[in-house]
């Protein structure tokens, strides 16, 4: 099995719901808590697992805002697991999950400058890395109902922009996906080889915008009345 | 990427300790400096010894969980941070025994012995082979175009290799020995140093193949940052996003080659033709060249423009 995200691009609405819920399910999860340092001061700092980055593509008028929420890639070639001197950091060989073990980490960073995507933040805390561990405890827990058998931003996407399944299946719903919609990876010429895959926006017809009307001579002296009333 | 002050001090020690090992142990036993004594010997080696386990000391600052440092030794196979810490540990028995041999020579000829001869040259190869893992640290990493590069390993050891020579001019200019030879090999040394991290800071002016458009997986088109997503600094970017002026990236790179290159090279001439009273321009040139290796060592990581940086708002890396 080799399990992943496929993230569409065209629907993400950019709301955080999934980053929150992420850090709510796993701050007392397998590799929690993910601590906050100083959360009422004016400098908070944390440890999240999943992050939200706003991007302008193309040029004005015609560019489109593009959400792009990343988390841990768990990459084929994870370089961060080859270059951990400890052996907490490991891939798993049954469903490719990359995880960290956080009785062996001795917080030495050096992961983190191995990994492109910033999926690895210290806890300065406990002074160990952590990670997406792609729900482990959520994904395998015979407990819950098989729909819920998900990475917990996956289920809370409002917008239904998060798909979880293995890549390894040439029909599951990511592969097909990725097939379909022509997903691409992050930084590819890196040769980290990301499970996780993004589904760019679909190209849509412009939408046609109506110029303003000017206003007649006495609407301009209502607003400007208006305008100076409020003051 | 934020230079930290414990690595830095780690490798400009060690760095100069096992220069000054490998220096004075090849000197010793290939024999191509006859004239050293028996007390310079062992000085020379425990001040090497001691600067390594000053900087060995010094990296374990930098650990945010030193409790599982000793875990570090187990992933030989796969990690450079790992070959480093066996092979500087290794280091130690071998340089241990050979200091062992020096101490009982023998009076009258001062002969060591081959086995003692053996044990200096196993520990000039793991002096070696932990300032190459050292360099392969950084050079590994495909996420750093500034450090992932041959001339990084190959610059570690120039410099270690130049500052142990001007440790060891030091260290025969106190037992009032001519440099001689030795100082002809410094000069050498600190030429090819020079010309190695000149080639190194041309090499780093052109950005990597990652931009803001393969991070994104937009290729054509502008794109732009328009929110981090974050309101305050997160360990990504204190990590990662350090930023400088453009004016003390060039004033330390001015110390760089006058402190760390040209002021020992005329001072270690100078001696060369006598010109100069030896113990002083031997020490000033070493305290000198260190300061300028220091600032290397801040500006090696100063420079380093990790690909991350590309989702925090850099166009390229």
């Amino acid at each position: 099995m080799k399990l992943g995200l496929v993230i569409d691009l065209d629907v993400c609405v950019g709301c955080h719901a999934c980053t929150v819920s992420c850090k709510q399910w796993n701050t007392s999860g397998a590799t929690g808590p993910l601590t906050d340092l100083k959360p009422y001061d004016e400098d908070p700092q944390g440890v999240w697992f999943n992050r939200i980055r706003h991007f302008e593509v193309g040029d004005s008028p015609n560019s489109k805002t593009v959400n792009m929420p990343m988390s841990c890639m768990h990459c084929e070639q994870a370089d961060c697991v080859d270059v951990c001197p400890t052996g907490a950091s490991y891939k798993r060989v049954e469903d490719g999950i990359v995880l960290i073990d956080q009785d062996k980490c001795m917080g030495c960073n050096y992961c983190s400058w191995a990994c492109p995507y910033g999926a690895r933040e210290l806890d300065r805390d406990t002074g160990t890395m952590k990670k997406c561990t792609l729900c482990i405890d959520r994904i395998y827990d015979e407990n819950l109902e098989e729909i819920d058998r998900q990475p917990s931003c996956v289920i809370t996407c409002p917008s239904n922009a998060r798909h979880f399944g293995d890549f390894d299946d040439p029909e599951s719903n990511v592969s097909t996906l990725v097939r379909q919609r022509g997903g691409h990876q992050l930084m590819p010429e890196l040769g980290y080889s990301p499970t996780n895959h993004y589904l760019p926006p679909r190209i849509m017809k412009p939408m046609p915008t109506a110029e303003a009307k000017p206003g007649s001579l006495i609407s301009s002296v209502k607003k400007w009345v208006n305008q100076s009333v409020s003051r | 990427m934020q230079p930290a002050f414990s690595v830095i001090a780690f490798t400009v020690c060690s760095g100069a300790g096992f220069g000054l090992y490998m220096l004075l142990a090849m000197a010793h036993v290939l024999g191509f400096l006859p004239i050293l004594s028996r007390g310079e010997i062992l000085f020379g080696i425990v001040l090497a010894m001691v600067l390594v386990i000053v900087g060995l000391l010094s990296s374990t600052l930098h650990l945010a969980n030193p409790k599982n440092a000793w875990r570090a030794f187990f992933r030989f196979r796969t990690s450079w941070l790992s070959r480093e810490g066996v092979f500087a540990v290794l280091f130690f028995p071998f340089a241990g025994l050979y200091l062992l041999g020096v101490y009982f020579a023998d009076m009258k000829t001062g002969d060591i012995g081959f086995f003692s001869k053996l044990m200096g040259l196993f520990g000039v190869m793991l002096a070696f082979a932990t300032l190459f893992s050292q360099g392969m640290i950084y050079g590994c990493l495909k996420t750093i175009k500034q450090w992932n590069t041959p001339l990084t390993p190959t610059n570690y050891i120039l410099l270690a290799f130049m500052t142990g020579a001007l440790l060891l001019n030091v260290v025969l200019a106190f037992s009032g020995q001519a440099v001689g030879v030795m100082g002809g090999i410094t000069v050498g040394l600190i030429v090819t140093a020079g010309i190695s991290k000149a080639i190194y800071y041309y090499w780093i002016r052109t950005p990597s193949g990652s931009s803001i458009n393969t991070a994104t997986g937009f290729l054509r088109g502008n794109v732009r940052l328009l929110d981090v997503g974050h309101t305050a600094a997160t360990f990504l970017t204190d990590e990662f996003g350090y930023k400088t002026a453009k004016g003390q990236l060039n004033l330390f790179k001015a110390v760089v080659f006058v402190c760390g290159f040209f002021i020992p090279f005329l001072l270690t001439a100078f001696s060369v033709i006598g010109a100069s009273a030896a113990v002083f321009s031997a020490l000033l040139a070493f305290v000198i060249a260190m300061v300028g290796i220091t600032a290397e060592r801040w500006l090696f990581f100063a420079e380093a423009n990790h690909v991350v940086n590309l989702y925090h708002g850099a166009q390229r890396t």
